[in-house]
């Protein structure tokens, strides 16, 4: 059985009468260990996506297991249990608490997790430590740069040890030298075997993983397109050497 | 997400927006502090009514007083003799449910003077010996009076330490206690002996300040005595007994009122009778039966009416729940608007912390959580308002009390500071409810999309 099982799910908006089919009868498995991203034109569907399979949202028709729980059927309990317990989410806009030190932001997951204080620390550290940011753990997150943030983000996201990292244009705030390295970090963790699902609509990103997912107007695109998907060597050029 | 830790972020969001905090937890402050500092005026107040009640003559004490006749008896209104000393011997005969009856003759106009000094006692009567068991009065100094001045109606007398003071000079002037037995004093011209003296009477307050007083002046001996407060020392039932004058009945009669009544008319009319129930539990019979024995001795007319110190508990119960009723109110009103100050705040707060409270339940956190978060920090607000009303209400009392100086020190106690602590916590659980429930549903996609 695979990781992540998407059955036929739409989601459906109302304004003003109208409806909006976000997704439409969208279906597809991800492994464990996958490395996928997720490409589309802007307003395609990609973030109501993955708010889905990052439990945020339900869908409003078909089904969705995830590491064998099926979803649409949990309550908000559970499914804010699930969060904590079984996804790592990383923002475009880094979402660090600002009142908080990098320590303390890497921590939050746990305090709703409930793990001791001292175990905290020492996961958070950890976790600091994987991206290269242990020595900055008491700076606020108004004194790193941007590229810092989301590693901290990332810290964040892997303190918890989930079964899915969910990253939604993780890149798309960040300079293309810094989102390099924002990159090879997710890569570094691919390798070490976590699932990876990156939102983005850069072709350079989408080069890198082994496996993209084009959504279209809500529905998963049966062919790719290259220039998106960075197939499209004259773009792509430089980074399919690593 | 364990409660202490809920706790600590609490204070520490309250902590980072310190002024903002403050300001809203003045409605707090004020309440709490009024509603402490009204009790303690009213507790303050019911001291100084009991000590006065007690002053008094205590709670079995009746006093027959004279009143108009009924209207359907006006026709004979003239028939009325008052209250005489034939009441108190037919009351000491056939009331047996009275234990003490006690009769006062009243020495009108009475100026009380030695050599070039002179005082207005605050009472200037005739009276049996009953009177000191019936006023609770305590003789310090030499001896009441007997069957033998009573009899032949000698000219003394026993005074209270007020008067003491005024014509001999006062322990706190003079440096020591003059203890005049045996002296000579006028009442209305005529010569008295003291025979006796009763005792310095005085509240606990007024105990209390006259020995800082007399510590303070044994250190420093020097500079103008002051007058505290309002110009008598001392409570007014105690200033009253203090400046007392008894002589014997007998005597007041002979000497003021036989010869020098109304328009040169003897005026055998006395001027209270106060008796005291045997048995406090059967007030109401023993009032019957007095009254019978006095329906007899009126010939049926009602100008006479029994008037127990039960009314006057009555009345200073009634007194003090009504000044207990306007402090609550007021206070209440003051920690309603601290309330909406800080469900405001609350409100205004959650609006400012959409995306972060987005970003927790993304990254775990339940409504449960969130909404014990806002709880909290809404308690915690009132919580440290009223910590802070504690204080203002200490400051607040002390500014009454300068201001408004009185006999009855107005006393904090820990069941008003309880209660006022535990309203502020209420409050805050109000008013967190609100934006807490607000907090906890928001949407987490929508929270963090939120610019
Ligand atoms: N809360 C919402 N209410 C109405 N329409 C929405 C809402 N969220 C998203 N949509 C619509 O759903 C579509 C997909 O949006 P989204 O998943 O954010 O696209 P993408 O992330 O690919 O740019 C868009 O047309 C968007 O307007
Ligand atoms: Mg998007």
């Amino acid at each position: 059985m695979a990781l992540v099982e998407v059955r036929n799910i739409s989601k459906i908006y109302h304004l003003g009468g109208e409806e909006i089919r976000a997704l439409d009868d969208v279906s597809l498995d991800i492994g464990s260990g996958e490395f996928i991203s997720i490409i589309g034109p802007s307003g395609s569907g990609k973030s109501t996506l993955m708010h889905i399979l990052g439990c945020l949202d339900t869908p409003t028709k078909g089904t969705i297991t995830l590491d064998g729980t099926m979803i649409q059927d949990a309550s908000q309990r559970q499914l804010a249990g699930i969060r904590n317990k079984k996804i790592g989410f990383v923002f475009q806009f880094f979402n660090l608490l600002p009142k908080l030190n990098v320590l303390q932001n890497v921590e939050l997951p746990m305090i709703y997790g409930g793990q001791s204080s001292r175990e905290r620390k020492e996961r958070a550290m950890e976790a600091l430590k994987m991206v290269e940011l242990e020595n900055r753990s008491k700076h606020r997150p108004s004194q790193l740069s941007g590229g810092q943030q989301q590693r901290v983000a990332i810290a964040r996201s892997l303190v918890n040890d989930p079964r899915i990292i969910l990253a939604d244009e993780p890149t798309g705030n960040l300079d293309s030298h810094t989102g390099e390295n924002i990159l090879k970090l997710f890569r570094n963790l691919s390798e070490e075997g976590r699932t990876i699902i990156l939102v983005t609509h850069d072709p350079e990103i989408a080069a890198v993983t082994p496996r993209k997912i084009e959504i279209r107007d809500g529905k998963v695109a049966t062919k790719l397109d290259a220039k998106l998907a960075g197939l499209d060597r004259s773009i792509s050029n430089g980074m399919g050497g690593h | 997400m364990n409660f202490f830790n809920t706790i600590a972020v609490g204070f520490k969001e309250v902590w980072a927006h310190k002024f903002r905090s403050m300001l809203t937890m003045l409605g707090i402050i004020l309440g709490v502090a009024s509603l402490v500092a009204m009790s303690a005026l009213v507790k303050g107040m019911e001291n100084g009514m009991k000590e006065t009640m007690v002053a008094m003559g205590g709670a079995d004490k009746v006093l027959i007083e004279a009143q108009a006749v009924p209207a359907y008896q006006e026709h004979r209104a003239d028939e009325s003799t008052g209250r005489t000393l034939f009441d108190v011997e037919a009351l000491r005969l056939n009331a047996p449910m009275l234990k003490l009856v006690s009769p006062e003759m009243e020495i009108r106009g009475p100026i009380l003077t030695r050599g070039e000094k002179m005082v207005n006692p605050s009472e200037c009567v005739g009276v049996w010996p009953e009177v000191l068991e019936m006023n609770l009065h305590t003789l310090r100094h030499g001896r009441f009076f007997t069957a033998m001045d009573e009899e032949s109606a000698s000219s003394v007398c026993v005074i209270g330490t007020g008067i003491r003071d005024d014509l001999f000079g006062s322990p706190e002037k003079v440096g020591y206690e003059i203890v005049p037995i045996g002296e000579l004093i006028e009442v209305n011209g005529q010569p008295f002996t003291i025979v006796g003296m009763l005792e310095h009477y005085e509240g606990e307050q007024e105990k209390k300040e006259r020995e800082l007083a007399k510590k303070v002046a044994d250190e420093t001996k020097s500079g103008p005595t002051r007058m505290k407060g309002w110009g008598r020392r001392g409570g007014w039932a105690f200033w009253r007994k203090n400046y007392t004058l008894f002589m014997p009945l007998n005597t007041a009669w002979l000497r003021f009122r036989a010869s020098t009544g109304t328009n040169n008319v003897p005026d055998p009319r006395l001027s209270d009778i106060d008796v005291k129930v045997a048995d406090f539990e059967s007030l109401e019979s023993s009032i019957q039966q007095a009254r019978n024995v006095l329906m007899m001795t009126h010939k049926g007319l009602e100008d006479f009416n029994f008037r127990t110190q039960e009314n006057q508990l009555d009345s200073i119960n009634l007194q003090i729940k009504n000044a207990r009723l306007s402090g609550g109110i007021i206070a209440g009103i003051s920690l309603l608007v601290g309330g909406i100050g800080i469900m405001n705040i609350m409100l205004a707060s959650i609006n400012e912390r959409i995306r972060e409270i987005g970003l927790c339940k993304a990254l775990g956190a339940t409504g449960l959580a969130i909404f014990t978060q806002i709880l909290v920090e809404s308690v915690v607000i009132a919580v440290l308002g009223a910590a802070l009303g504690l204080v203002a209400s200490n400051g607040l009392v002390e500014l009454l009390v300068l201001v408004a100086p009185s006999q009855n020190a107005p006393v904090i106690t820990p069941e008003a500071m309880g209660i006022a602590v535990a309203f502020s916590i209420g409050v805050g659980i109000l008013a967190g409810f609100l934006p807490a429930i607000k907090a906890a549903k928001l949407n987490p996609i929508q929270a963090l999309r939120y610019e």
